[in-house]
């Protein structure tokens, strides 16, 4: 089947990527569900804690542009796969890579340091349940979703040095760190920020 | 990445993965098609204990105490196993029999052969969807025998009853088992979900645009792409719901909950809000099923009338608005939760807004026999009947969308009449009417005509028989999921119509078990079906009965025209398939 021989596809692009597409729709649909309960929950909660005492905001900006500059070398890298510059496809990844695994290890800090102030998924000081609840729910399926992602890169990695890639391959890992990155803009909005 | 399809002519070496692990769509449609089957029996058998219990509640079973020693204990029905019985026949019906029939089923059987396909776009990922599939289902079965029984919170799940494992028997393992049934089901779903989209738009045949594909096509690709927009936001519900029953969160606890005499440490939560996840993908979901029985009924009826679909660009869209509305009307199944009147107000006026596309629908499949020829086959009678439930069943759901009428009628016998009509109704005999029409293409043999018009009125009149009478018996006040109705004096004039249901319920199971008979007759010494023995216009009906591996040998059909070009004043033969080229062209 790989050989195509259909003719006709409405969106003009291969079925690969349009499932890609879909599976994002779909996945951006579960943050969706996660952040509108959030949102639910919060307004109808009496107290909130003060984001500004409890998180370290500019660490957490920190967090943001790191993973916000991986995308900026993922889409550098998917440009030099459509050029066939495979060496420089690897740089790019690797360091896109590079930028999921550092953002992974500030996110850890930032949780055993909620954590040690005594934090959990129950209860937390400022006695606000729900704020834990939705704390480590979403973070934690968001940091699942970047693990995810380095893996892909890292397989994108090896199967590039192993001259086996293809431009499309490149692009579609690149659109689901893209859509995880995106992700975590709307994170950081609602849950820092507001 | 994803996994793509390598062999096409490559035939699969062994039985196993010819039959049994098999990539083909036509195998794996089957096989949804059979497993749905058994599990509608499955369903129909807890109907039937419902029904024991609400006509006969003093009457002592021996038998099913032999079964179900706990639930039954010395022959009575216990109040925890009744509700758990409601619960899973409403799962098992909804995610495992109309789910898996019509829209996997013959979605996957269906989708290459109507575009012209060799496959799906994912072959290894559908074999996946079916794998998936039955785990959920014996994880569902098992239960039934852990202790406490099967889940007891209906199939809506709501919680505290499904968030605090110790509400009621049926919330502890037998909740978290269908919490992870469920979960299984919506993974397969999103699988499949994903193939069709990728499918319908990517590998349609030469000619075959979006304007020429049977309707039966367009219902599936619009059932799955308002499943795939719904059932997130349930996942990430389920997720939660999870949470709170095994890590101590209150996503859905409030404070002040006393359960056995105990305060719960809670607070900060709030039921409602799943609620509204759960519906968010509820009512999309009964479109998810409604959908493809209106496609398919399209599809069946035409060669039975020998008159093109009326209407047929109007459909389309009128399928299309009805999918949007369903995402943004699921707040009509909370107009009694103490939601702020306003929003039920929208949601009111969303709800009405369906019927006029609905209606569109169903006079279009009206008007499709309008000066047609009618041959009166089973699978025609079935696709008749089919509009007959759509009507009554809609007729139902104006009163339900009306917040005002439904502040009186919500979780009354008078929904569960409606959505029988609907979501068990419309759907079962299209299920019906696809089978008589597709099993010649399935498996090369005919259905009996006689058993299948046996078989018709033995399921339409009996269904009209509980599920009319059903309406009225809420209209008088019956609540349902009520283990027992008897101490109630209000119900005193209709205390007789149980038994009608019942009977007329027992008449029905009868009656399916006809099919079971057909089935299996045919399949062992039906007449033999030839490539088109209906004369019918689509692409599946060029392959041969049943269609290969790879179904159209060595060059893909091409299209030339629209899916229903039938001329029934012409005579002879009077129609004429895609793939005749245009005269000229």
């Amino acid at each position: 089947m790989s050989t195509q021989e259909v003719a006709l596809s409405a969106l003009g692009m291969s079925w690969r990527k349009l499932m890609m597409w879909l599976f994002i729709v779909t996945d951006g649909l579960l943050f969706a569900g996660f952040l509108a309960s959030y949102g639910f929950t919060r307004t109808a909660s009496p107290s909130w804690p003060n984001q500004q005492e409890v998180f370290h905001l500019w660490f957490i900006s920190l967090m943001t542009f790191v993973l916000i500059s991986s995308s900026a070398t993922m889409a550098t890298a998917v440009a030099a796969s459509k050029r066939e510059d495979w060496a420089t496809v690897r740089r790019m990844v690797l360091l896109t890579a590079a930028g999921g695994a550092a953002f992974l290890s500030m996110q850890a800090i930032e949780w055993l340091g909620l954590i040690r102030e005594g934090v959990t998924m129950a209860n937390n000081p400022w006695d606000v349940p729900a704020f834990g609840n939705y704390f480590f729910t979403i973070t934690g399926f968001h940091g699942s979703h970047v693990v995810i992602g380095v893996l892909v890169l890292l397989n994108v990695l090896a199967r590039t040095s192993a001259g086996k890639t293809t431009s499309e391959g490149v692009e579609i890992a690149g659109l689901y760190w893209h859509f995880v990155d995106l992700v975590w803009v709307f994170i950081f909005t609602c849950f820092y920020l507001i | 990445m994803a996994v793509t399809a390598t062999e096409t002519e490559a035939h699969p070496p062994s039985f196993l993965r010819r039959y049994v692990f098999s990539t083909d769509h036509k195998i794996i449609g089957i096989q949804y098609w059979l497993t749905g089957g058994l599990m509608g029996i499955l369903g129909a058998f807890l109907a039937g204990l419902i029904r024991l219990q609400l006509t006969w509640p003093t009457t002592q079973w021996n038998l099913l105490a032999k079964v179900f020693p706990v639930g039954m204990e010395g022959g009575f029905m216990k109040p925890e196993f009744y509700i758990s019985l409601v619960t899973m026949h409403g799962t098992i019906m909804i995610f495992f029999f109309v789910s898996l029939t019509l829209v996997s089923g013959f979605g996957n059987y269906l989708i290459p052969l109507q575009l012209g396909a060799r496959d799906m776009a994912f072959p290894f990922l559908n074999m996946l969807s079916y794998w998936i599939i039955v785990p959920a289902i014996l994880v569902a079965a098992a239960s039934f025998f852990v202790e406490g029984g099967a889940a007891g919170s209906g199939w809506t799940a709501y919680p505290p009853l499904s968030a605090i494992p110790e509400a009621a028997p049926g919330s502890g393992l037998g909740q978290t088992l269908w919490l992870i049934a469920v979960a299984l089901f919506i993974a397969s779903f999103t699988m499949g979900g994903l193939n069709y989209v990728t499918t319908i738009l990517n590998l349609r045949a030469r000619g075959m645009s979006l304007m020429r594909m049977p309707l039966t096509i367009w219902s599936f690709l619009i059932a799955a792409a308002i499943g795939l927009l719904a059932f997130p936001p349930l996942t990430a519900a389920a997720i939660m719901l999870l949470f709170d029953r095994h890590l101590g969160t209150s996503f859905y606890l409030p404070e002040g909950l006393f359960v056995a005499g105990q305060l719960l440490p809670n607070g900060g939560g709030s039921p409602l809000l799943w609620q509204h996840l759960f519906w968010f993908l509820g009512h999309p979901e009964v479109y998810v099923l409604i959908l493809p029985g209106l496609g398919v009924t399209f599809d069946v009826l035409v060669p039975f009338t020998r008159r093109p679909a009326f209407g047929y660009k109007v459909t389309v869209y009128c399928l299309l608005i009805i999918a949007f509305l369903s995402m943004v009307v699921w707040g009509h199944h909370m107009f009694v939760s103490g939601m702020n009147p306003l929003i039920g107000e929208f949601f009111s006026i969303g709800t009405l807004l369906i019927t006029i596309p609905s209606t569109v629908i169903g006079v279009n499949m009206i008007a499709t026999l309008w000066g047609g020829k009618l041959r009166l086959t089973s699978a025609g009678m079935f696709a008749l009947g089919t509009i007959c439930f759509f009507g009554v069943g809609g007729l139902g759901g104006v009163f339900l969308g009306n917040a005002a009428a439904d502040i009186q009628l919500h979780d009354t016998a008078f929904v569960v009449g409606h959505f029988h009509f609907m979501i068990g109704g419309v759907t079962l005999l299209a299920i019906f009417a696809g089978s008589y029409f597709w099993f010649p293409k399935m498996f090369g043999k005919i259905l009996s005509e006689t058993l299948g018009k046996i078989h018709f009125w033995l399921t339409v009149v009996p269904f009209y028989g509980i599920f009319v009478t059903m309406h009225f018996y809420g209209l008088a006040g019956a609540p349902r999921r009520y283990y027992s109705l008897s101490q109630y004096g209000f119900l005193d004039d209709v205390a007789w119509m149980p038994l009608v249901m019942s009977t007329f319920a027992f008449a029905m199971m009868a009656g399916q078990a006809l099919f079971v008979v057909n089935v299996i007759k045919s399949l062992w010494r039906g007449q033999v079906a030839d490539k088109n023995p209906w004369e019918a216009t689509t692409l599946e009906w060029t392959a041969p009965s049943p269609p290969p591996h790879g179904n159209w040998g060595d060059a893909l059909p091409v299209v030339y025209r629209g899916p229903y070009e039938y001329h029934a004043a012409m005579g002879g033969t009077d129609f004429v398939p895609q793939t005749a080229p245009q005269k000229g062209g």
